[in-house]
């Protein structure tokens, strides 16, 4: 911490003008290692460095090296709140430039999907805003929540977090129907009652309000420019969805609405999400009644594997199998970029092909550059301790941010 | 071709390529578009007039990113792509300008504030340089770092690693050691595309074709050794020992005795 001292033109005495002080880089209510240089005049806020970067691993240079494939994992690494949604833009990406099918049950196992990670995302994100606010009950039950979630990432891809289900041309294994059973138990019965017991500590409440109302307000012109996404650029107005404008999967066929705010402030940026995990229920339960059955891989054996039994009775499929997993699928040349909307706003892969077994660049548009970016001109004239609000209502995860 | 994918659906191309390029004159040096993408090249001094046109006059709303990429083998190195979203056209652009090394290329920051920090990572990653940026630092490798990582001839494993000194009390800076190389597999077919001789084919490459021969040597009869005619009287004269000749009684003639002294089979105790 570094102090300022002028002398007071008035009375003579020495005076503290400004001070420059380290928000982080290992701070809880910075989300992961964020390191804030914040210029302070007393606690007001007047202007904010944030240094990002700590976290950087150079996921695009290791997946230079990499084929298709084997890349894919990276993508669970990147947002580690919400890593099917990561992988839903990959692999887009891929079968974009392949022009690949994928069978529809595929497609409503990954909406499926998307929309629990999504909730499981929002869990996290709304659980420890509430706490960097300074409530804590309502963190712990949301967390029930999130653990639920993933033991049915368990169920369906064998690992919690880093699942690495979604595949180019569906996914990698179908699941067991009383996965699907249990998930739609659960939407019916402990997920609203947790999630609604949750809320209901800090939705009405006054300090909440008193924290988060009229907190950073950003104008639907500055949302814009600062290129927003996802419940930002909502709480800001504007009705932008991509599942909604721009559908992939089986979005189109999906029925629910998009929330916006009014105020455009973190309490709206914190009701957005709250409404967007109620329409993610409504998508799950389309999704569960209208999936068909059928595979969950496109057949196209140059780019999908067989399966395991296939193997042991077919020659061509123990040689596809062969080539696959060693010299993998080749993606034909040319560029594509694919954005999807993660749970944290519009999360876009840029892939360049050579026309070889990997990628010759894959540029990741991580949510989080553009809104923490605007931290500084969201927080000026703020105090102190709304910054942590601030970055609470923004949903900032490094892993993704710093790749 | 169908489209069967089920990746993002945006507004249709149907038009819009012609339309900009006309819109956009002569500061377009190339356009395609390619896998449903519609990607325009435009000259790097007229980057920012162009991506101003496009936000003012044709909708492009929000700048949603910009990437990097790296060709070493051209003489302008790096392409630097713009990513735009209209939001009220529901519609998606990419912009492209080519830079090398020491060619700036004017910021967009004055279009879009948060072109700052995607300029800062270009610049980061690639080392391209953007003129009239306020602020072009560093933003995601470490403090001091030097070089420009995501460049194709910076090789993966970069140069430098840290560790804690215990004896220094402090962070130190390492030349990268590795216990084991850095394993980079190829597995592309080596009957397509494959840019390194396939082990065995070594001298096969090194002599690229033999001399031509003006008459061919031919072995018609066991005569024709090909070595004068000396040899070819001595091969014709000589005849290989004949096979062994069958026993009176017809039968193969038996193996030989066993030379050591081995107890009879069956003999055990």
């Amino acid at each position: 911490m570094s102090m300022q001292l002028e002398t007071s033109p008035t009375t003579g005495d020495e005076v503290i003008t400004n001070y420059t002080i380290n928000f982080g880089p290992q701070h809880p209510a910075a989300h992961g290692v964020l390191r804030m240089v914040m210029e302070l005049d007393g606690e007001i806020i007047e202007r904010i460095d944030p240094h990002v970067g700590l976290l950087h691993r150079g996921t695009e240079k290791l997946i230079e090296h990499k084929t298709y494939l084997q890349a894919l994992p990276y993508f669970d690494r990147l947002d580690y709140c919400s890593p099917l949604a990561m992988e839903h833009s990959y692999v887009l990406a891929i079968e974009k430039m392949l022009n690949l099918e994928v069978p529809l049950r595929a497609q409503y196992l990954r909406v499926l999907f998307a929309e629990l990670t999504r909730i499981c995302n929002h869990m996290m994100n709304m659980g420890s805003h509430i706490m960097d606010i300074g409530a804590m009950t309502p963190n712990l039950w949301l967390f029930e929540v999130r653990e639920d979630c993933l033991n049915f990432f368990e169920r369906a891809s064998g690992a919690r977090m880093h699942s690495a289900w979604f595949r180019p041309g569906g996914v990698h294994q179908d699941v067991p129907l009383k996965l699907l059973t249990d998930i739609a138990d659960w939407l019916d019965t402990r997920l609203p009652e947790l999630f609604g017991d949750a809320l209901s500590l800090v939705v009405d409440n006054r300090i909440f309000k008193q924290r988060n109302v009229d907190i950073a307000i950003v104008s639907k012109e500055d949302a814009l420019a600062w290129g927003f996404s996802g419940p930002m650029i909502r709480a800001a107005g504007i009705p932008w969805d991509i599942r909604k404008s721009q559908p992939y999967d089986v979005y189109d066929r999906m029925d629910f609405e998009i929330p916006v705010g009014t105020n455009s402030d973190c309490y709206d940026r914190f009701m957005v999400r709250a409404e967007e995990v109620r329409q993610s229920i409504k998508i799950m339960k389309q999704c569960l009644r209208d999936m068909p059955e059928g595979p969950v891989a496109s057949t196209d054996r140059k780019v999908s594997p067989p399966k395991r039994a296939e193997m042991k009775s077919s020659m061509e499929s123990l040689i596809h199998h062969f080539k696959l997993y060693t010299e993998g699928f080749h993606v034909p040349a040319g560029e594509v970029y694919v954005a999807t909307e993660s749970p944290k706003g519009e999360f876009g892969v840029y892939l360049v092909s050579d026309g070889s077994n990997k990628p010759y660049r894959c540029k990741i548009r991580p949510t989080a550059f553009s809104h923490l970016q605007a931290m500084d001109f969201m927080s000026k004239g703020h105090m102190l301790p709304d910054a942590t609000a601030i970055l609470g209502a923004m949903d900032i995860v490094f892993g993704e941010c710093d790749r | 071709m169908p489209v069967l994918h089920s990746a993002p659906k945006i507004a249709s191309n149907e038009g819009v390529l012609d339309a900009l390029v006309a819109a956009l004159g002569s500061m377009v040096v190339a356009s395609k578009e390619e896998h449903g993408e519609i990607v325009l090249t435009v000259a790097r001094a007229e980057v920012e007039n162009a991506l101003r046109a496009l936000r003012d006059d044709h909708g492009y709303q929000q700048l949603m990113e910009m990437a990097g990429v790296d060709y070493p083998s051209r003489p302008e190195r790096f392409d630097v792509v713009y990513m735009l979203l209209s939001v009220t056209k529901n519609h998606r652009l990419m912009v492209k300008v080519t830079a090398a090394e020491n060619t700036p290329v004017p910021t967009v920051t004055t279009l879009w504030p948060n072109a700052g920090w995607l300029e800062r990572e270009v610049f980061d990653m690639y080392g391209v340089i953007f003129a009239g940026n306020p602020d072009l630092r560093r933003i995601l490798t470490d403090y001091g770092f030097e070089g420009h990582p995501f460049r194709k001839d910076f090789p993966l494993t970069g140069y430098v690693e840290l560790r804690y000194s215990e004896e220094d009390k402090r962070v130190v800076y390492e030349p990268v050691k590795l216990a084991q190389d850095l394993r980079s597999f190829d597995f592309m077919s080596p009957w397509e595309g494959a840019d390194y001789i396939l082990p065995g084919d070594e001298k096969a490459a090194e002599a690229a074709s033999p001399p031509p021969v003006a008459d061919k040597k031919t072995t018609e009869t066991k005569a024709d050794t090909g070595a004068g005619d000396k040899a070819n009287d001595k091969a014709a004269e000589k005849a290989s020992a004949p096979a062994p000749a069958k026993a009176e009684d017809g039968k193969a003639p038996e193996a030989p005795k066993s030379t050591d002294s081995r107890p009879e089979k069956g003999d055990d105790k």
